[in-house]
């Protein structure tokens, strides 16, 4: 079955995939402390923008509101390690379970109710908010008062507790978002993957041709909150603090999605290319206007500008994402699913 | 297989080899650098919500350079990162000014930031001196390279109704009920959780009648006002921001709710927006904060060199505790004669300073890393300006308590 | 607690509600005639909070009196908007309007911060502490002034709508855009005349919230959340459905504040959301699609 995928992506596709991984990985020996944090939060953008483009770009569900999901996992895992000592890879399967499981009945009201596009949208962004205000005064995880993991030095890597060096936690969200781009492709090229495809495409038909379309899209949905719910886990282990307003906020939500669209929603590489694109540009907007700061300019904000013009700029003239352009450019357009 | 590496330069050797380094291994630049300027990253939200903190802050530590060379300190040199008032800008910030050569860290404000901001110093083995953030948690993890120069929640709490008895003794005015309203972010959220757990303890004459908690983005303060009131509380306790102090009491003056005095356990109060923006009805509110001790002579350098450098800015708590920060990298660089993290680690512990900025004991930290020694002064808003007035003995001038109603000052 | 406190908060909900309304008018008529998700909202009515300060700063005008200023630049800048940028990507689905419009909304509050940093600043009114005092209900003169202005100016724009023959070439627009265009309607001009009245309304509604509110950056994301709360309530499309919806949050907030914790407000409104969108999507006064 490996031998199939491998031979739909091109040749090309293949070599400079093979050489992007063997630089990532190889990375952590050749740069230092703060290359290496800048990356994981490229791996974090790629690994929740590929979660969250199963929802949008494999399903056609606009989700505004999935840092929810995120926030379950993080403090899901983290509260069952913290009060009971369980190991942060059964916290995810916990959390997991809840997010799809959320997820599963928010996508039930939703489509069951016949509500679409933008009001769908809102709809989630409406059960994040509420669900940010509940943990604001849920004292057992800390409330707005925030949750702390206890953190021990750089001294030795326990994996099972996620306990570590930033190099240890560098690999794991690598892994998560190879993983889970591995995982899409897999399904893509099942035969759920072609409903879905199908789905998105024109849903009406595809009713007409007797798929049950209320139940793909739910799982599609309950596909896309688990995998994001790891991702709050990762998180959660990896910074250490928790607080609703930080975890739940609308403005994690857009973050996460604003890769995925920048890239390119619904193909496979489009959520990676776009975290590769933006985290970048943020940091280095960030270095590029520091001597202005030092020359004695206070302008506090002129990042967020340059920044949120940039995306302009991007959707104007890229209005398909980044990626499908930037396949043509290297020849890499395959005729498959990517 | 071979390895293929990038060309050595000093940074990717220090990449390198603070990658792999235990804890004690000096790399190389450290060793080089005595006598030079100790660099030292002052990190704190310059932009975000906390932005008019954090720059309040950062003038805290510009005003301490010329203060510390005439003291005879060898010289700091400053190196601004912001965290844009968001934890994980903190954590990329603090990464940043490491590579950049910082070899100590000021910062950052705000507890979810400074928790990221410690948990990146504890890893780099970099030193963390903590000038603001109260939540008990960030010294309870064992960690050897964060120091807080600042009272944790429980503390202030108990230094607040130490304070309160303080006045009342003075004034011979004790009220018999309290109401509390307290902002629903994490420093309110932490401040509540210490009224609830100490005040049983405390014996004091009131009673607390209600705690109202209240969304620090609410637009419209007029129900929690208004539930305050019925209480008919004669005094109210609040732990708020700047912004929403302002709505509180522009409520209290339209509902007419007049209770003998507000006592502030926190900020907001006393910054000079508050006052510039309430004119004569923000006069009279208590603020129960760590702050400088006028009688302390370095407060009054402080103060001087603050007032010259930056003449019409206010000059509160954030700018005595990020002060105190410099002092105690300063001293500590004195001491540790070089600036190897290890070194300078081991000479902060053992810090011992009397001649300090802030009402307090001195600095001097216990095993966690914390600064036990420090006081709750009470300060008291007076046209435009806070003046402490409590405990006697620091006292700029009398405290007034009952406070004027609001129709006989406007 | 006795029943006056009851009351005043009813009626100061009341009042509050009026400009939550007013400001939801604004969503309402953009989404409903150019079925563009104006994410950028709350943004816009920053602004207009900031111009009206200005306009108190250097030429001392209240708030009020400005009204007609700041709804003539949001007006400029609205019909620019649509005409400018929106209107060439027409085409692009959902998620990308909304990133274009969330990406706009970023670089202007970023704005703001650089222009007016990030204090928060307020208009110093004589009357700004001033109260009618009616049986045993205390109203702050500013609720009340600032609730006369929403109806004012929600009333006018329903004459506007209802009885220029632009209001009713816009509303053929919004109701079937083909049937509009055969008739020969320059859709693509009056999109933008929409999206400028809109724009109006934001203006009008921010001149009015600065009698009551500080304004800082970032204000912006929480007024629109609570635009879209109110015009989904409320029902899209209806301008009594936006009033309406924005007195019951107002209230319902004020209620909820009194009979529980005041931090869970937020909580409610969004929680009636909710319920709203499942039980009955077209809002309370709406029709159904």
């Amino acid at each position: 079955m490996i031998k199939l995928w491998l031979a739909e992506i091109p040749p090309r596709g293949r070599l400079y995939f093979s050489l992007l991984l063997a630089v990532l990985l190889a990375a952590p020996l050749f740069v230092d402390g703060y290359a290496l944090s800048v990356l994981v939060l490229v791996f974090y953008f790629a690994y929740l923008g590929q979660a969250w483009n199963i929802m949008m770009g494999f399903a056609g569900q606009l989700s505004l509101g999935h840092a929810l999901y995120f926030g379950l996992g993080a403090y899901a895992s983290a509260a069952l390690y913290v009060h009971f000592g369980v190991s942060p890879w059964l916290g995810m399967l916990a959390g997991g379970a809840v997010a799809a499981v959320i997820g599963a009945a928010i996508g039930a009201l939703g489509f069951r109710f016949k509500i679409g596009g933008v009001y769908f949208a809102i709809l989630t962004i409406a059960f994040a908010e509420f669900t940010r205000i509940l943990f604001d005064h849920w004292l057992w995880v800390g409330g707005s008062g925030g949750f702390f993991l206890p953190v021990s030095g750089r001294t030795g890597n326990d994996i099972l507790s996620l306990r570590g060096s930033p190099e240890m936690f560098y690999y794991t969200w690598l892994a998560f978002t190879v993983g889970a781009l591995i995982l899409c492709r897999a399904v893509l090229s099942s035969r759920l993957g072609y409903f879905w495809l199908a789905i998105r495409e024109n849903e009406e038909a595809a009713q007409a041709l007797g798929i049950n379309t209320f139940r793909y899209k739910i799982f599609a949905v309950m596909l896309s909150a688990a995998l994001t719910a790891f991702g709050g886990v990762l998180y959660a282990f990896y910074n250490n603090n928790l607080f609703p307003s930080a975890i739940f906020s609308i403005s994690r939500s857009i973050d996460m999605l604003l890769g995925a669209i920048i890239g390119g929603v619904g193909t496979l590489m489009g959520p990676i290319i776009g975290a590769f694109i933006l985290t970048p540009l943020a940091e280095g907007l960030t270095v590029v206007l520091e001597p202005l700061r030092d020359l004695g300019f206070k302008f506090d904000g002129i990042k967020q500008v340059f920044y949120g013009l940039c995306v302009v700029a991007i959707v104007v003239f890229q209005r398909r994402g980044v990626w499908p352009w930037l396949r043509r450019k290297l020849r890499l357009s395959p005729g498959g699913a990517q | 297989m071979p390895k293929t590496r990038l060309p050595v330069t000093r940074r990717t050797f220090i990449g390198g080899a603070s990658a792999t380094a235990l804890a004690g291994l000096t790399p190389l630049r450290h060793a080089l650098a005595q006598g030079a300027p100790l660099k030292v990253g002052v990190i704190h939200p310059s932009s975000g919500y906390l932005a008019q903190i954090g720059q309040a802050c950062n003038r805290g530590a510009q005003a301490a350079l010329p203060v510390l060379k005439d003291m005879g300190y060898p010289g700091l040199e400053i190196m601004l990162g912001d965290t844009e008032s968001n934890p994980d800008v903190a954590r990329a910030a603090g990464e940043r000014l490491i590579n950049a050569g910082a070899q100590l860290l000021i910062g950052a404000f705000d507890s979810g930031q400074t928790t990221t901001l410690a948990q990146v110093a504890e890893q780099r083995g970099i030193p963390l001196v903590i000038n603001i953030a109260a939540a008990p948690p960030i010294t309870e993890q064992g960690y050897k390279f964060v120091f807080r120069n600042f009272p944790r929640a429980p503390e202030i709490v108990t230094g607040a109704f130490d304070v309160q008895k303080q006045l009342f003794n003075a004034t011979g005015k004790t009220p018999s009920k309290c109401v509390v309203l307290h902002a629903n972010d994490t420093f309110g959220t932490a401040m509540r959780g210490a009224f609830g757990a100490l005040f049983p303890r405390q014996n004091m004459p009131y009673q607390i009648v209600d705690y109202i908690a209240y969304d620090p983005q609410a637009r419209d303060l007029s129900v929690e006002v208004a539930k305050a009131k019925a209480t008919g509380a004669e005094l109210l306790m609040t732990v708020s921001r700047l912004n929403d102090a302002i709505l509180l009491t522009r409520e209290m003056v339209k509902q007419r709710w007049e209770p003998w005095g507000i006592v502030a356990a926190g900020p907001g109060y006393y910054e000079g927006a508050y006052m510039k923006t309430l004119g004569k009805l923000g006069n009279y509110v208590l603020s129960a904060v760590p702050w400088y001790d006028p009688r302390k002579p370095l407060a009054q350098k402080m103060i001087e060199a603050h007032q010259k450098m930056f003449p019409g800015a206010a000059i509160d708590t954030n700018t005595v505790f990020t002060f105190e920060a410099m002092l105690i990298a300063a001293d500590a660089y004195k001491r540790a004669g070089s600036a190897a993290p290890q070194a300078l680690a081991t000479a902060i512990r053992a810090t011992d300073i009397k001649d300090n900025a802030a009402l307090s004991d001195g600095i001097k930290f216990d095993e966690k890393g914390q600064n036990n020694g420090l006081k709750i002064a009470a300060i008291q808003n007076f046209d435009g300006e806070a003046k402490v007035v409590l405990p006697l003995s620091s006292a700029e001038r009398n405290v007034v308590f009952p406070a004027p109603g609001w129709q006989q000052r406007r | 607690m006795p029943i006056e406190v009851y009351l005043n908060q009813i009626v100061s909900g009341v009042l509050t509600g009026l400009i939550y309304g007013l400001s939801a008018l604004g969503l309402s008529v953009i989404f409903g005639v150019c079925k563009i998700v104006n994410f950028a909202h709350g943004e816009m009515m920053v602004i207009a909070m900031y111009l009206a300060l200005l306009a108190f700063q250097y030429f001392g005008l209240d708030p009020l009196l400005s009204i007609p200023l700041v709804c003539g630049a949001l007006f400029a800048f609205g019909y620019a908007l649509q005409a400018g940028l929106i209107n060439r990507l027409i085409d692009v689905p959902d998620h990308m309007q909304f990133i274009l419009l969330a990406a706009i909304a970023i670089a202007m509050v970023s704005g703001c911060l650089m222009i007016f940093g990030p204090n928060a600043q307020n208009v110093q009114l004589d009357y700004a502490y001033d109260s009618y005092e009616i049986g045993p209900l205390l109203l702050d003169k500013v609720r009340v002034f600032a609730g006369i202005a929403a109806i004012s100016v929600a009333g006018l724009l329903a004459a506007f709508f209802r009885w220029t023959w632009i209001g009713k070439a816009i509303r053929a627009c919004g109701d079937n855009i083909v049937g509009a265009q055969v008739t020969g309607l320059n859709v693509k001009h009056l999109f933008a005349l929409a999206f400028g009245l809109g724009s109006v309304c934001i203006g009008a509604a921010g001149c009015i919230l600065l009698l009551l509110v500080d304004v800082q950056p970032f204000l912006a994301v929480e007024y629109t959340l609570l635009a879209f709360v109110v015009v989904i309530v409320g029902g899209l499309g209806s301008l009594t459905g936006a009033l309406l919806a924005g007195v019951l949050i107002g209230v319902s907030e004020a209620l909820a504040g009194l009979f529980i914790q005041p931090s869970l407000k937020s909580m409610f409104s969004f929680g009636l959301l909710i319920l709203v969108l499942l039980f009955r999507p077209q809002g309370l006064v709406g029709k159904r699609a």
